[in-house]
């Protein structure tokens, strides 16, 4: 029951991901490109989404604990540091260039486009890379 | 390119992202963050109990697309870039980046703006205005 419950919800997010047109990469680099080919699709399905999760996520927590796991896991931090400044900076570069962010370009994997399949693999190193850095330093301090 | 602006398409898949964060956070009690569950699959290992339904998450997330083309029987409308080394760098910006600053769009973006929290309005900012000057950068000073 619980993995199919998980197994749905990445159908679903997958679903909503190419039906919104945040899979397709033109799409996303046209809702960047204010001064050319605009297209603010993708503020509507940040809209639809944040919708749903925001009363979503209020109602559910509102309970003890979620159904199959014994806490909540939010996160707790609200502090501004460098690593997040600098990564998000860095992330929205590359989301620019290529369009893709991870979710979407899970998503597409299967499409098999040349470019996605070279995408996700950079990304993946990318991600490694960077888990392998923050590790380091935190053994370090 | 231009594409269609599809905003009641967009609004719909929007509900239907919403609602898979809703469901997995009222089932397990998780924000429904794409780079944080891609990332703790990956070497080096952490100790992380949530390390399986990550994997079943992801499973449903690559059987979309073949499952979309299933049902109506033609793959969804996608336009991908041919420039090869350009999609390598952003690839690895992308996935060095997400990790660094801890979320992406659906972490940061969709599940920490619904929060309200803080570090997620600042962190969507400054990837929304930084992918906004890569893509003038590409498209109107480069003239990709």
């Amino acid at each position: 029951m619980k993995n199919l419950v998980t197994l749905v919800s990445g159908l679903l997010f997958g679903f909503g991901l190419l039906l919104s047109g945040m899979a397709n990469p033109a799409k996303v680099q046209n809702f960047l490109d204010l001064f050319g080919t605009w297209d603010p699709s993708l503020a509507f399905v940040m809209g639809g989404a944040i919708a749903v999760t925001m009363p979503g996520f209020w109602l559910v927590t509102r309970r003890s604990k979620p159904l199959f796991n014994t806490v909540f896991h939010l996160p707790t931090r609200t502090d501004f540091d460098m690593r997040l400044i600098a990564g998000s900076a860095i992330f929205g570069i590359g989301w620019g260039l290529g369009g893709f962010c991870p979710g979407p370009a899970v998503t597409a994997l299967p499409l098999a486009a040349e470019g996605t399949l070279i995408f996700v693999a950079t990304m993946l190193t990318g991600m490694a890379a960077s888990k392998y850095l923050l590790n380091r330093q935190d053994n370090r301090v | 390119m231009q594409t269609e602006f599809t905003p009641f398409l967009s609004l719909l898949g929007g509900g239907l992202i919403g609602a898979s964060a809703v469901l997995l956070m009222a089932t397990h009690g998780r924000i429904a963050g794409i780079s944080g569950i891609l990332s703790r699959i990956l070497p080096p290992a952490s100790k992380d109990q949530s390390l399986p339904q990550g994997l079943i998450f992801l499973v449903g997330l690559l059987l979309a697309a073949p499952l979309w083309i299933v049902m109506n029987g033609q793959a969804p409308l996608q336009t991908v870039s041919t420039n090869l080394p350009l999609l390598a760098l952003a690839g690895v910006l992308v996935g060095f980046g997400s990790v660094l600053g801890n979320g992406c769009t659906s972490g940061h973006g969709v599940c920490g703006i619904s929060r309200l929290s803080g570090r997620s309005i600042v962190a969507t900012l400054t990837f929304m205005s930084t992918g906004f000057v890569a893509v003038l950068l590409l498209r109107h000073v480069f003239g990709g």
